[in-house]
Protein backbone atom coordinates (compact mmCIF):
# COMPACT_ATOMS: atom_id res chain seq x y z
CA UNK A 1 0.00 0.00 0.00
CA UNK A 2 1.07 3.65 -0.47
CA UNK A 3 2.32 5.43 2.80
CA UNK A 4 2.15 8.83 3.47
CA UNK A 5 5.34 9.27 3.06
CA UNK A 6 5.21 8.09 -0.48
CA UNK A 7 3.32 10.37 -1.73
CA UNK A 8 4.25 14.11 -3.62
CA UNK A 9 3.02 17.78 -2.06
CA UNK A 10 0.44 17.79 -4.87
CA UNK A 11 -0.72 14.39 -4.09
CA UNK A 12 -0.94 14.81 -0.61
CA UNK A 13 -2.90 18.56 -0.91
CA UNK A 14 -5.35 16.78 -3.17
CA UNK A 15 -5.47 13.48 -0.58
CA UNK A 16 -6.44 16.31 2.63
CA UNK A 17 -8.92 18.23 -0.16
CA UNK A 18 -10.36 15.08 -0.44
CA UNK A 19 -10.18 13.98 3.45
CA UNK A 20 -9.42 10.67 2.42
CA UNK A 21 -6.58 11.91 5.43
CA UNK A 22 -6.61 14.64 8.22
CA UNK A 23 -3.82 16.99 8.68
CA UNK A 24 -3.34 16.11 12.33
CA UNK A 25 -2.76 12.17 10.87
CA UNK A 26 -0.41 13.62 7.88
CA UNK A 27 1.35 15.45 10.42
CA UNK A 28 1.64 12.76 13.31
CA UNK A 29 2.82 10.69 10.51
CA UNK A 30 6.01 12.77 9.79
CA UNK A 31 6.59 13.86 13.40
CA UNK A 32 6.45 9.94 13.90
CA UNK A 33 9.16 9.46 11.18
CA UNK A 34 11.39 12.42 12.71
CA UNK A 35 11.78 10.89 16.09
CA UNK A 36 12.26 7.13 14.54
CA UNK A 37 14.78 8.27 11.83
CA UNK A 38 15.91 11.73 12.41
CA UNK A 39 18.66 10.75 15.01
CA UNK A 40 20.93 8.67 12.85
CA UNK A 41 20.64 11.71 9.79
CA UNK A 42 20.88 14.66 11.82
CA UNK A 43 18.41 16.81 9.53
CA UNK A 44 16.77 18.49 12.59
CA UNK A 45 18.07 21.25 15.04
CA UNK A 46 14.39 21.46 16.48
CA UNK A 47 11.13 19.53 16.62
CA UNK A 48 7.85 21.76 17.47
CA UNK A 49 5.42 18.65 17.13
CA UNK A 50 3.24 20.09 20.27
CA UNK A 51 2.94 23.41 17.94
CA UNK A 52 2.61 21.99 14.72
CA UNK A 53 -0.64 19.07 16.29
CA UNK A 54 -1.97 22.42 17.17
CA UNK A 55 -1.95 24.40 13.70
CA UNK A 56 -2.62 20.60 12.04
CA UNK A 57 -6.17 20.61 13.95
CA UNK A 58 -6.99 24.01 13.34
CA UNK A 59 -6.29 23.22 9.92
CA UNK A 60 -8.63 20.16 9.77
CA UNK A 61 -11.71 22.60 10.79
CA UNK A 62 -10.75 24.77 7.71
CA UNK A 63 -10.64 21.47 6.03
CA UNK A 64 -13.76 20.22 7.35
CA UNK A 65 -15.58 23.72 6.87
CA UNK A 66 -14.33 23.71 2.92
CA UNK A 67 -12.83 26.90 3.40
CA UNK A 68 -9.15 25.19 2.29
CA UNK A 69 -6.52 26.86 0.46
CA UNK A 70 -4.59 24.68 -1.59
CA UNK A 71 -1.45 23.84 0.75
CA UNK A 72 -4.09 24.04 4.20
CA UNK A 73 -3.04 21.42 6.55
CA UNK A 74 0.38 20.57 5.22
CA UNK A 75 3.27 19.53 7.22
CA UNK A 76 6.58 21.28 6.08
CA UNK A 77 10.12 21.88 7.64
CA UNK A 78 11.77 25.13 7.86
CA UNK A 79 15.94 25.86 7.82
CA UNK A 80 17.09 27.49 10.85
CA UNK A 81 17.95 30.38 9.29
CA UNK A 82 14.57 31.70 9.01
CA UNK A 83 13.10 33.21 12.10
CA UNK A 84 9.81 31.76 13.86
CA UNK A 85 8.18 33.24 16.26
CA UNK A 86 8.48 31.55 19.74
CA UNK A 87 10.62 28.79 18.38
CA UNK A 88 13.99 28.43 18.51
CA UNK A 89 16.31 29.89 15.62
CA UNK A 90 19.81 29.18 15.93
CA UNK A 91 21.22 29.22 11.92
CA UNK A 92 23.58 26.76 12.87
CA UNK A 93 25.06 28.49 15.61
CA UNK A 94 26.54 28.60 18.90
CA UNK A 95 25.65 32.38 18.86
CA UNK A 96 22.69 31.64 18.48
CA UNK A 97 21.63 28.30 20.80
CA UNK A 98 19.18 30.45 22.86
CA UNK A 99 17.87 32.59 20.41
CA UNK A 100 13.89 32.68 20.60
CA UNK A 101 12.65 34.44 17.48
CA UNK A 102 10.50 37.28 18.61
CA UNK A 103 8.57 37.40 14.98
CA UNK A 104 8.44 35.05 11.87
CA UNK A 105 10.39 35.49 8.27
CA UNK A 106 8.09 36.94 5.65
CA UNK A 107 8.03 33.33 4.05
CA UNK A 108 7.44 31.69 7.27
CA UNK A 109 4.57 34.06 8.26
CA UNK A 110 3.13 33.49 4.15
CA UNK A 111 3.15 29.78 4.61
CA UNK A 112 1.54 29.90 7.87
CA UNK A 113 -1.19 32.08 6.21
CA UNK A 114 -1.50 29.50 3.52
CA UNK A 115 -2.11 26.96 6.44
CA UNK A 116 1.05 24.92 5.94
CA UNK A 117 1.96 22.95 9.12
CA UNK A 118 5.63 23.92 10.50
CA UNK A 119 7.64 20.62 12.08
CA UNK A 120 10.19 22.02 12.95
CA UNK A 121 13.70 23.33 11.74
CA UNK A 122 16.42 21.68 9.50
CA UNK A 123 19.99 22.00 10.24
CA UNK A 124 21.98 23.88 7.92
CA UNK A 125 25.95 25.40 7.73
CA UNK A 126 26.62 28.19 10.15
CA UNK A 127 24.99 30.73 9.27
CA UNK A 128 24.37 28.77 5.77
CA UNK A 129 28.52 29.23 5.50
CA UNK A 130 29.49 26.07 3.93
CA UNK A 131 29.09 23.23 0.70
CA UNK A 132 28.45 20.05 3.26
CA UNK A 133 26.24 21.13 6.22
CA UNK A 134 29.63 20.33 8.21
CA UNK A 135 30.32 23.61 9.96
CA UNK A 136 27.02 23.43 11.67
CA UNK A 137 27.61 23.64 15.58
CA UNK A 138 24.90 20.87 15.68
CA UNK A 139 27.08 18.21 13.65
CA UNK A 140 26.78 16.65 10.33
CA UNK A 141 23.90 16.06 8.68
CA UNK A 142 24.14 12.75 6.86
CA UNK A 143 22.97 11.90 3.57
CA UNK A 144 20.35 9.14 3.36
CA UNK A 145 22.10 7.93 0.48
CA UNK A 146 25.04 6.79 2.25
CA UNK A 147 25.42 7.76 5.64
CA UNK A 148 29.00 8.33 5.26
CA UNK A 149 28.88 11.18 2.82
CA UNK A 150 27.55 14.54 3.01
CA UNK A 151 24.33 16.04 2.19
CA UNK A 152 25.81 19.02 0.61
CA UNK A 153 24.60 22.52 2.45
CA UNK A 154 24.32 24.57 3.10
CA UNK A 155 20.61 23.66 3.15
CA UNK A 156 21.35 20.26 3.75
CA UNK A 157 18.93 19.34 6.33
CA UNK A 158 16.44 20.60 4.53
CA UNK A 159 17.37 18.09 1.45
CA UNK A 160 17.93 15.03 3.90
CA UNK A 161 14.69 15.51 5.82
CA UNK A 162 13.25 15.14 2.60
CA UNK A 163 15.12 12.98 1.06
CA UNK A 164 14.63 10.96 3.93
CA UNK A 165 11.16 11.22 3.85
CA UNK A 166 11.03 13.18 7.17
CA UNK A 167 8.70 15.73 5.45
CA UNK A 168 7.58 16.10 2.04
CA UNK A 169 8.82 19.56 1.45
CA UNK A 170 11.31 22.29 2.86
CA UNK A 171 12.37 25.49 2.21
CA UNK A 172 16.27 26.97 2.19
CA UNK A 173 18.23 29.48 1.19
CA UNK A 174 20.86 29.70 -1.73
CA UNK A 175 23.94 32.48 -1.49
CA UNK A 176 26.23 30.54 -3.84
CA UNK A 177 24.47 27.14 -4.71
CA UNK A 178 23.32 25.84 -0.78
CA UNK A 179 19.37 24.77 -2.73
CA UNK A 180 20.82 23.23 -5.66
CA UNK A 181 23.81 21.84 -4.31
CA UNK A 182 21.89 19.72 -1.46
CA UNK A 183 19.24 18.65 -4.09
CA UNK A 184 21.50 17.41 -6.26
CA UNK A 185 23.60 15.20 -3.91
CA UNK A 186 20.33 14.09 -2.09
CA UNK A 187 18.33 13.28 -5.71
CA UNK A 188 15.57 16.34 -5.20
CA UNK A 189 14.54 19.10 -6.47
CA UNK A 190 15.69 22.31 -5.58
CA UNK A 191 15.00 26.05 -6.76
CA UNK A 192 16.37 29.44 -6.38
CA UNK A 193 14.27 32.50 -7.36
CA UNK A 194 15.36 35.19 -8.86
CA UNK A 195 17.08 37.73 -6.32
CA UNK A 196 14.34 39.55 -5.18
CA UNK A 197 11.26 37.14 -5.98
CA UNK A 198 10.91 35.78 -2.22
CA UNK A 199 11.13 38.28 0.88
CA UNK A 200 14.33 37.99 2.59
CA UNK A 201 12.75 39.74 5.91
CA UNK A 202 13.44 37.69 8.82
CA UNK A 203 16.21 35.55 7.07
CA UNK A 204 19.30 35.58 8.68
CA UNK A 205 21.66 37.43 6.24
CA UNK A 206 24.98 36.23 4.97
CA UNK A 207 25.48 38.49 1.77
CA UNK A 208 22.48 40.09 1.25
CA UNK A 209 23.04 41.09 -2.44
CA UNK A 210 23.27 36.99 -2.91
CA UNK A 211 20.94 35.70 -0.35
CA UNK A 212 17.19 34.22 -1.93
CA UNK A 213 14.82 31.29 -0.41
CA UNK A 214 13.32 28.32 -2.14
CA UNK A 215 12.44 25.40 -2.24
CA UNK A 216 13.33 21.44 -2.18
CA UNK A 217 10.38 19.29 -3.12
CA UNK A 218 10.28 16.00 -4.53
CA UNK A 219 8.94 17.58 -7.82
CA UNK A 220 8.85 20.37 -9.88
CA UNK A 221 5.07 20.50 -9.80
CA UNK A 222 5.58 20.36 -5.73
CA UNK A 223 8.28 23.46 -6.28
CA UNK A 224 5.59 25.20 -7.94
CA UNK A 225 2.94 25.07 -5.50
CA UNK A 226 5.21 25.97 -2.64
CA UNK A 227 7.26 28.87 -4.12
CA UNK A 228 3.61 30.49 -5.22
CA UNK A 229 3.27 30.56 -1.80
CA UNK A 230 6.39 32.07 -0.77
CA UNK A 231 6.91 34.36 -3.65
CA UNK A 232 5.86 38.18 -3.41
CA UNK A 233 6.46 41.73 -2.90
CA UNK A 234 7.31 42.44 0.74
CA UNK A 235 7.72 45.92 1.49
CA UNK A 236 9.59 44.97 4.77
CA UNK A 237 12.40 43.99 2.51
CA UNK A 238 14.39 46.70 0.85
CA UNK A 239 15.03 44.59 -2.28
CA UNK A 240 11.99 42.96 -2.50
CA UNK A 241 10.84 43.44 -6.08
CA UNK A 242 7.51 44.34 -6.93
CA UNK A 243 6.33 42.13 -10.01
CA UNK A 244 3.25 39.86 -10.25
CA UNK A 245 4.02 36.53 -9.03
CA UNK A 246 3.19 33.71 -12.20
CA UNK A 247 1.13 30.96 -11.50
CA UNK A 248 3.89 28.51 -11.60
CA UNK A 249 1.56 25.83 -11.66
CA UNK A 250 -0.80 26.42 -14.65
CA UNK A 251 2.20 26.37 -17.33
CA UNK A 252 3.79 23.36 -16.11
CA UNK A 253 2.38 21.49 -18.65
CA UNK A 254 3.83 23.58 -22.03
CA UNK A 255 5.43 21.36 -24.42
CA UNK A 256 8.77 22.25 -25.14
CA UNK A 257 9.58 22.14 -29.26
CA UNK A 258 11.27 24.64 -30.16
CA UNK A 259 12.83 25.76 -26.98
CA UNK A 260 16.38 26.74 -27.56
CA UNK A 261 18.69 25.25 -24.61
CA UNK A 262 22.36 26.52 -24.33
CA UNK A 263 25.10 24.22 -22.86
CA UNK A 264 27.42 26.20 -20.80
CA UNK A 265 31.09 25.01 -22.21
CA UNK A 266 32.62 26.19 -19.35
CA UNK A 267 31.00 23.81 -17.06
CA UNK A 268 31.82 20.92 -19.16
CA UNK A 269 35.55 21.49 -19.24
CA UNK A 270 36.32 22.00 -15.46
CA UNK A 271 36.52 20.22 -13.16
CA UNK A 272 33.66 17.76 -14.15
CA UNK A 273 33.97 14.28 -13.29
CA UNK A 274 33.72 12.27 -16.61
CA UNK A 275 30.81 9.69 -15.71
CA UNK A 276 28.81 12.99 -13.79
CA UNK A 277 29.12 14.58 -17.25
CA UNK A 278 27.46 11.44 -19.29
CA UNK A 279 24.14 11.23 -17.09
CA UNK A 280 23.86 15.36 -17.69
CA UNK A 281 24.37 14.75 -21.30
CA UNK A 282 22.08 11.94 -21.31
CA UNK A 283 19.30 13.71 -19.72
CA UNK A 284 20.36 16.88 -22.49
CA UNK A 285 19.60 14.15 -24.99
CA UNK A 286 15.89 13.33 -23.62
CA UNK A 287 15.50 17.47 -23.53
CA UNK A 288 16.31 16.89 -27.48
CA UNK A 289 14.28 13.91 -27.95
CA UNK A 290 11.74 16.66 -26.73
CA UNK A 291 12.04 19.17 -29.30
CA UNK A 292 14.78 21.40 -27.53
CA UNK A 293 17.16 22.68 -29.91
CA UNK A 294 20.74 22.14 -28.20
CA UNK A 295 23.25 25.04 -28.58
CA UNK A 296 26.84 25.64 -27.43
CA UNK A 297 27.05 28.66 -25.30
CA UNK A 298 30.54 30.11 -23.96
CA UNK A 299 30.52 32.34 -20.75
CA UNK A 300 34.57 33.36 -20.82
CA UNK A 301 34.24 35.63 -17.82
CA UNK A 302 32.51 32.28 -15.90
CA UNK A 303 35.47 30.39 -14.40
CA UNK A 304 36.13 33.86 -12.14
CA UNK A 305 32.98 33.31 -10.48
CA UNK A 306 34.23 31.57 -7.41
CA UNK A 307 36.95 33.98 -6.48
CA UNK A 308 34.67 37.01 -7.56
CA UNK A 309 32.17 35.05 -4.81
CA UNK A 310 34.50 34.76 -2.14
CA UNK A 311 35.57 38.70 -1.85
CA UNK A 312 31.86 39.78 -2.67
CA UNK A 313 30.07 37.07 -0.10
CA UNK A 314 32.39 37.42 2.77
CA UNK A 315 32.25 41.11 2.57
CA UNK A 316 29.07 41.13 2.69
CA UNK A 317 28.87 38.57 5.80
CA UNK A 318 31.35 40.35 7.70
CA UNK A 319 29.40 43.29 7.25
CA UNK A 320 26.08 41.52 8.40
CA UNK A 321 27.29 39.68 11.45
CA UNK A 322 28.67 42.93 13.15
CA UNK A 323 25.14 42.57 14.65
CA UNK A 324 26.47 39.37 17.41
CA UNK A 325 27.63 42.08 19.71
CA UNK A 326 26.79 39.45 22.97
CA UNK A 327 24.45 42.87 24.25
CA UNK A 328 21.39 42.50 22.32
CA UNK A 329 20.83 38.69 21.14
CA UNK A 330 23.00 35.98 21.46
CA UNK A 331 26.01 34.58 23.20
CA UNK A 332 27.69 36.25 25.93
CA UNK A 333 31.60 35.55 27.22
CA UNK A 334 31.24 35.08 30.76
CA UNK A 335 32.66 37.75 33.23
CA UNK A 336 33.91 40.92 30.41
CA UNK A 337 37.18 43.04 31.85
CA UNK A 338 35.17 45.98 29.26
CA UNK A 339 33.48 46.36 26.20
CA UNK A 340 35.88 45.96 23.60
CA UNK A 341 36.75 42.20 25.70
CA UNK A 342 32.60 41.30 25.67
CA UNK A 343 32.58 41.95 21.50
CA UNK A 344 35.70 40.09 21.41
CA UNK A 345 35.11 36.88 23.28
CA UNK A 346 31.69 36.70 22.57
CA UNK A 347 32.36 36.94 18.96
CA UNK A 348 35.26 34.42 19.05
CA UNK A 349 33.26 31.66 21.17
CA UNK A 350 29.98 32.08 19.85
CA UNK A 351 31.09 31.57 15.99
CA UNK A 352 32.55 28.89 14.64
CA UNK A 353 35.93 28.45 12.50
CA UNK A 354 34.45 28.84 8.83
CA UNK A 355 32.24 31.99 9.72
CA UNK A 356 35.35 33.21 11.92
CA UNK A 357 37.29 32.48 8.29
CA UNK A 358 34.93 34.22 6.00
CA UNK A 359 34.40 37.34 8.75
CA UNK A 360 38.33 38.07 8.47
CA UNK A 361 38.60 37.32 4.64
CA UNK A 362 35.71 40.21 4.38
CA UNK A 363 36.89 42.30 6.82
CA UNK A 364 40.39 42.39 5.25
CA UNK A 365 39.03 43.16 1.22
CA UNK A 366 36.76 46.11 2.81
CA UNK A 367 40.04 47.87 4.86
CA UNK A 368 41.68 50.85 3.77
CA UNK A 369 44.25 50.10 1.26
CA UNK A 370 42.79 46.92 0.39
CA UNK A 371 39.24 48.03 -0.73
CA UNK A 372 39.87 49.06 -4.39
CA UNK A 373 42.28 45.82 -4.95
CA UNK A 374 39.72 43.08 -3.76
CA UNK A 375 36.34 44.54 -3.29
CA UNK A 376 35.88 46.97 -5.87
CA UNK A 377 37.49 44.99 -8.25
CA UNK A 378 35.25 41.97 -7.52
CA UNK A 379 32.51 44.00 -7.89
CA UNK A 380 33.54 44.60 -11.51
CA UNK A 381 34.28 41.07 -12.26
CA UNK A 382 30.73 40.80 -11.29
CA UNK A 383 29.29 43.02 -13.68
CA UNK A 384 31.39 41.24 -16.14
CA UNK A 385 30.02 37.53 -15.74
CA UNK A 386 26.61 38.99 -15.24
CA UNK A 387 26.88 40.69 -18.57
CA UNK A 388 28.00 37.20 -20.23
CA UNK A 389 24.70 35.77 -19.26
CA UNK A 390 22.69 38.31 -20.89
CA UNK A 391 23.87 37.91 -24.10
CA UNK A 392 24.02 34.26 -23.45
CA UNK A 393 20.12 34.95 -22.89
CA UNK A 394 19.83 36.87 -26.11
CA UNK A 395 19.81 33.79 -28.13
CA UNK A 396 18.64 31.12 -26.12
CA UNK A 397 15.80 30.17 -23.24
CA UNK A 398 17.54 28.74 -20.54
CA UNK A 399 20.70 27.87 -19.95
CA UNK A 400 21.71 23.82 -18.75
CA UNK A 401 24.59 22.00 -17.14
CA UNK A 402 25.95 19.81 -14.48
CA UNK A 403 24.93 21.25 -10.61
CA UNK A 404 27.63 20.14 -8.71
CA UNK A 405 31.05 18.73 -10.20
CA UNK A 406 30.83 15.39 -8.19
CA UNK A 407 28.34 13.21 -6.66
CA UNK A 408 28.52 13.51 -2.52
CA UNK A 409 31.67 13.02 -1.18
CA UNK A 410 32.81 11.53 2.44
CA UNK A 411 32.25 13.47 5.48
CA UNK A 412 35.51 15.02 6.67
CA UNK A 413 36.88 14.61 3.08
CA UNK A 414 37.41 18.46 2.40
CA UNK A 415 36.92 19.93 5.81
CA UNK A 416 40.98 20.71 6.30
CA UNK A 417 40.95 22.45 3.08
CA UNK A 418 38.45 25.73 2.53
CA UNK A 419 39.21 26.73 -0.90
CA UNK A 420 38.95 22.95 -2.50
CA UNK A 421 35.59 23.29 -0.18
CA UNK A 422 34.80 26.71 -2.07
CA UNK A 423 35.34 24.94 -5.65
CA UNK A 424 32.20 22.50 -4.99
CA UNK A 425 30.26 25.73 -5.70
CA UNK A 426 32.14 26.30 -9.63
CA UNK A 427 28.91 25.26 -11.28
CA UNK A 428 26.27 27.20 -8.97
CA UNK A 429 27.58 30.70 -7.79
CA UNK A 430 27.39 32.37 -11.48
CA UNK A 431 23.51 32.45 -10.56
CA UNK A 432 23.67 34.38 -7.58
CA UNK A 433 25.87 36.84 -9.03
CA UNK A 434 24.21 38.08 -11.84
CA UNK A 435 20.59 37.04 -9.59
CA UNK A 436 19.08 34.55 -12.30
CA UNK A 437 16.90 31.93 -10.91
CA UNK A 438 18.26 28.70 -11.12
CA UNK A 439 16.84 25.14 -10.68
CA UNK A 440 18.82 21.20 -9.95
CA UNK A 441 16.74 18.42 -11.02
CA UNK A 442 17.75 14.95 -10.53
CA UNK A 443 19.21 13.15 -13.68
CA UNK A 444 20.61 9.44 -12.57
CA UNK A 445 23.00 7.97 -10.58
CA UNK A 446 27.04 7.18 -9.95
CA UNK A 447 27.79 4.08 -8.12
CA UNK A 448 24.53 4.66 -6.12
CA UNK A 449 24.45 8.42 -5.42
CA UNK A 450 22.26 10.92 -6.83
CA UNK A 451 23.60 13.46 -9.80
CA UNK A 452 21.89 16.67 -10.84
CA UNK A 453 20.90 18.73 -13.73
CA UNK A 454 21.29 22.53 -13.41
CA UNK A 455 18.74 24.83 -15.21
CA UNK A 456 19.49 28.65 -15.36
CA UNK A 457 17.21 31.30 -16.93
CA UNK A 458 16.93 35.16 -17.34
CA UNK A 459 15.59 36.99 -14.40
CA UNK A 460 11.79 36.29 -13.13
CA UNK A 461 11.82 33.11 -15.26
CA UNK A 462 10.73 31.14 -13.06
CA UNK A 463 7.56 29.58 -14.66
CA UNK A 464 9.93 28.36 -17.36
CA UNK A 465 11.87 26.68 -15.41
CA UNK A 466 9.56 24.90 -13.60
CA UNK A 467 7.98 24.09 -16.92
CA UNK A 468 10.96 22.75 -18.28
CA UNK A 469 12.29 20.62 -15.33
CA UNK A 470 8.00 19.00 -15.04
CA UNK A 471 8.71 18.04 -18.93
CA UNK A 472 11.68 15.88 -17.97
CA UNK A 473 10.19 14.63 -14.85
CA UNK A 474 7.33 13.36 -16.87
CA UNK A 475 9.68 11.19 -19.02
CA UNK A 476 11.86 9.85 -16.20
CA UNK A 477 11.66 8.86 -12.74
CA UNK A 478 14.85 9.52 -10.91
CA UNK A 479 12.75 11.72 -8.97
CA UNK A 480 10.86 9.15 -7.17
CA UNK A 481 14.02 7.52 -6.22
CA UNK A 482 13.87 6.91 -2.59
CA UNK A 483 16.52 5.81 -0.30
CA UNK A 484 16.45 2.14 0.77
CA UNK A 485 16.34 2.86 4.38
CA UNK A 486 13.59 5.13 3.80
CA UNK A 487 10.71 3.36 2.07
CA UNK B 1 50.02 36.29 -1.88
CA UNK B 2 50.78 35.22 2.19
CA UNK B 3 50.26 36.55 5.35
CA UNK B 4 51.45 36.91 8.67
CA UNK B 5 50.31 36.34 12.53
CA UNK B 6 50.33 39.79 12.97
CA UNK B 7 48.27 40.54 9.88
CA UNK B 8 45.96 37.93 11.11
CA UNK B 9 46.46 39.33 14.94
CA UNK B 10 45.20 43.22 13.24
CA UNK B 11 42.62 41.25 11.26
CA UNK B 12 41.21 40.10 14.01
CA UNK B 13 41.38 42.72 16.35
CA UNK B 14 39.33 44.92 12.88
CA UNK B 15 36.60 42.18 13.38
CA UNK B 16 36.36 42.16 16.92
CA UNK B 17 37.23 38.01 17.33
CA UNK B 18 39.26 36.69 20.26
CA UNK B 19 41.39 34.00 18.45
CA UNK B 20 43.11 31.82 20.69
CA UNK B 21 46.89 31.22 20.19
CA UNK B 22 46.05 27.34 18.70
CA UNK B 23 43.54 28.76 15.78
CA UNK B 24 45.87 31.46 14.95
CA UNK B 25 48.78 29.23 12.46
CA UNK B 26 45.01 27.97 11.18
CA UNK B 27 44.00 31.17 10.06
CA UNK B 28 47.38 32.27 8.75
CA UNK B 29 47.83 29.30 6.62
CA UNK B 30 44.08 29.32 5.32
CA UNK B 31 43.52 32.86 4.86
CA UNK B 32 46.92 33.22 2.76
CA UNK B 33 45.75 30.63 0.34
CA UNK B 34 42.18 32.15 -0.06
CA UNK B 35 43.71 35.59 -0.54
CA UNK B 36 45.94 33.36 -3.12
CA UNK B 37 42.87 32.02 -4.88
CA UNK B 38 41.46 35.40 -5.44
CA UNK B 39 43.97 37.29 -6.98
CA UNK B 40 42.86 35.32 -10.36
CA UNK B 41 40.77 38.32 -10.53
CA UNK B 42 44.13 40.13 -11.24
CA UNK B 43 43.72 38.59 -14.47
CA UNK B 44 40.21 39.86 -15.82
CA UNK B 45 40.09 43.31 -17.97
CA UNK B 46 37.87 45.67 -15.87
CA UNK B 47 38.96 48.95 -17.50
CA UNK B 48 35.68 51.09 -18.23
CA UNK B 49 33.94 48.44 -15.98
CA UNK B 50 31.17 50.16 -13.46
CA UNK B 51 31.14 47.90 -10.24
CA UNK B 52 28.30 46.61 -9.73
CA UNK B 53 26.49 46.29 -5.98
CA UNK B 54 23.31 44.92 -7.14
CA UNK B 55 21.49 41.90 -9.00
CA UNK B 56 18.79 43.56 -10.46
CA UNK B 57 19.72 46.21 -13.81
CA UNK B 58 17.61 49.41 -12.22
CA UNK B 59 17.31 49.01 -9.11
CA UNK B 60 17.14 51.07 -6.56
CA UNK B 61 16.55 50.57 -2.61
CA UNK B 62 13.58 51.83 -1.91
CA UNK B 63 13.09 54.27 1.02
CA UNK B 64 9.83 54.20 3.09
CA UNK B 65 8.00 56.78 4.83
CA UNK B 66 9.47 57.67 8.42
CA UNK B 67 6.37 56.73 10.18
CA UNK B 68 5.68 54.42 13.24
CA UNK B 69 4.23 50.88 12.31
CA UNK B 70 4.27 48.41 14.93
CA UNK B 71 3.60 48.38 18.99
CA UNK B 72 6.27 48.87 21.41
CA UNK B 73 7.52 45.26 21.82
CA UNK B 74 10.96 45.60 23.61
CA UNK B 75 10.54 43.31 26.58
CA UNK B 76 10.11 40.49 23.84
CA UNK B 77 13.10 41.63 22.08
CA UNK B 78 14.60 41.85 25.13
CA UNK B 79 13.92 38.80 26.30
CA UNK B 80 16.95 37.26 24.29
CA UNK B 81 19.72 39.90 25.53
CA UNK B 82 22.06 38.02 28.33
CA UNK B 83 21.81 41.18 30.76
CA UNK B 84 19.15 43.78 31.08
CA UNK B 85 17.67 46.17 33.51
CA UNK B 86 14.48 48.29 33.82
CA UNK B 87 14.27 48.25 30.05
CA UNK B 88 18.25 48.71 29.05
CA UNK B 89 20.71 46.36 27.89
CA UNK B 90 23.82 46.08 30.46
CA UNK B 91 27.04 46.28 29.51
CA UNK B 92 30.47 46.86 31.11
CA UNK B 93 31.18 50.03 32.08
CA UNK B 94 32.62 52.44 29.13
CA UNK B 95 33.05 56.02 31.24
CA UNK B 96 35.37 56.06 34.10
Amino acid sequence: MTELHHLTLAQLAAGLQKRQFSSVELTRHFLDRIERLNPALNAMITVSGEQALAAAAAADKKLGAGNAGALTGMPIVHKDIFCTDGVRTTCGSRMLSNFVAPYDATVVAKLSQAGVIALGKTNMDEFAMGSSNETSFYGPVKNPWDLTKVPGGSSGGSAAAVAARLAPAATGTDTGGSIRQPAALTSLTGIKPTYGRVSRYGMIAFASSLDQAGTLTYTAQDAALLLHAMAGFDPRDSTSVDVPVADYSATLEQPLAGIKIGLLKEFFERGLDEANAKLVRDALKIYESLGAKLIDVSLPNLPLSVPTYYVVAPAECSSNLSRFDGVRFGHRCENPVDLMDLYKRSRGEGFGAEVKRRIMTGTYVLSAGYYDAYYLRAQKVRRLITDDFARAFAGVDVLMGPTSPTPAFDIGAKVDDPVTMYLNDIYTIGANLAGLPAMSIPCGFLGGLPVGLQIIGPHFAEAKLLNVAHVFQRETDWHERIPEAYR
Amino acid sequence: MSLTRTDVEGIAHLARLAITESELPVYVDSLSKIFSFVEQLNGADIDAVEPMAHPLAGQTQRMRPDVIDDSDRHEKYQRNAARVEAGLYLVPKVIE
